[in-house]
């Protein structure tokens, strides 16, 4: 995998002209690219349009490239700056600045699944979250996959790109925030809400089914 | 310090696994997760929801639009990729 290399070794690479690393690049970040773009924008040829556009920038801009972040965060702010412009001009604008939205507030876990007020354990569990089986059994594996990609694409935008950031590209809390423009706090809510609704959205495919599994679950 | 309930505890594991705790709170996550065995499912549920998305089907640049951009690589003059 390129981001296995060191930054270093890649710019200079791409400098001297390699195209098997560029071509590298293009195929394995562009597709968390197009969902990034995706949420600033209002169709997926826009998106494939913007991230065109970024990668452009990019092969112009790598002689400018000063190593202040990881070329990939480079890439990234690029990438943002130029969806979000895009966004504007198709009247698309996901609203980064204002954090007390709805989306953002209340508890992420339903709370009648905890113990009242007047309860010997009040805010403890009713009962345990069941079990999941593993995600690796076969028959499931499809399903599965096509219920992660539903609970993904039902996300609230913004919850979106911070969780494309983070879990499935696997950049680091710091870069996504630098990426974003967003505090680190922000980040975490967003984040937080995103992985709650996506698991609770998961959870009817991975509990253990009741009958049939008494094994593991207490 | 008060204890923490497992409805505090599910709002917290984000922050938790981040490390983005104090050190007073992060301690009495451990000990509540050390004995809590819902919560410490939950937290399970939440790593392993992050890692199922980082598997998550979806489609790259069109061959063709590929085929553009190396293009564009391959012509752009070196001086100017030097900077």
């Amino acid at each position: 995998m390129a981001t296995a290399r060191t930054d270093d070794a890649l710019v200079a690479r791409l400098r001297s002209g390699d195209e098997a690393v560029f071509a590298e690049l293009v195929v394995t970040w562009s597709r968390s690219m197009l969902l990034v773009a995706r949420t600033f924008v209002s169709t997926e040829a826009s998106a494939e349009e913007v991230v065109q556009d970024t990668w452009l920038a990019v092969i112009r801009g790598i002689g400018r490239f000063e190593g202040r972040s990881s070329l990939r965060t480079w890439v990234y702010r690029i990438l943002v700056n130029t969806a979000k412009t895009r966004g504007v001009r198709e009247s698309r604008v996901v609203p980064w600045s204002s954090l007390a939205q709805d989306e953002e507030r209340g508890p992420t876990v339903d709370p009648a699944l905890f113990r009242g007020a007047d309860d010997q354990y009040p805010g403890g569990w009713r009962s345990f979250p069941r079990e999941w089986q593993s995600s690796e059994s076969g028959a499931l594996a499809g399903e599965l996959r096509a219920q992660v990609r539903r609970a993904f694409d039902a996300l609230p935008d913004r919850q979106r790109v911070v969780i494309t950031l983070r879990d499935v590209m696997g950049h680091s809390a710091g870069e996504v925030c630098e990426i974003l423009d967003i505090s680190g706090a922000n980040q975490r809510v967003l984040l937080h809400r995103a992985r709650a609704m996506v698991r609770s959205r998961l959870a009817p495919y991975l509990e253990a089914a009741p009958a049939s599994n008494t094994g593991g679950v207490s | 310090m008060v204890d923490l309930t497992c409805q505090e505890i599910v709002e917290l594991v984000t922050d938790y696994l981040d490390g983005a705790l104090d050190e007073a709170t992060t301690s009495l996550c451990e000990q509540h997760l050390a004995l809590c065995s819902g919560c410490e499912t939950y937290l399970n549920q939440m790593k392993e929801t992050a890692s199922l998305l980082g598997e998550i089907p979806a489609a790259t640049l069109s061959e063709e639009m590929q085929a553009t951009l190396l293009a564009a690589f391959r012509e752009f003059p070196a001086d100017g990729r030097n900077g």
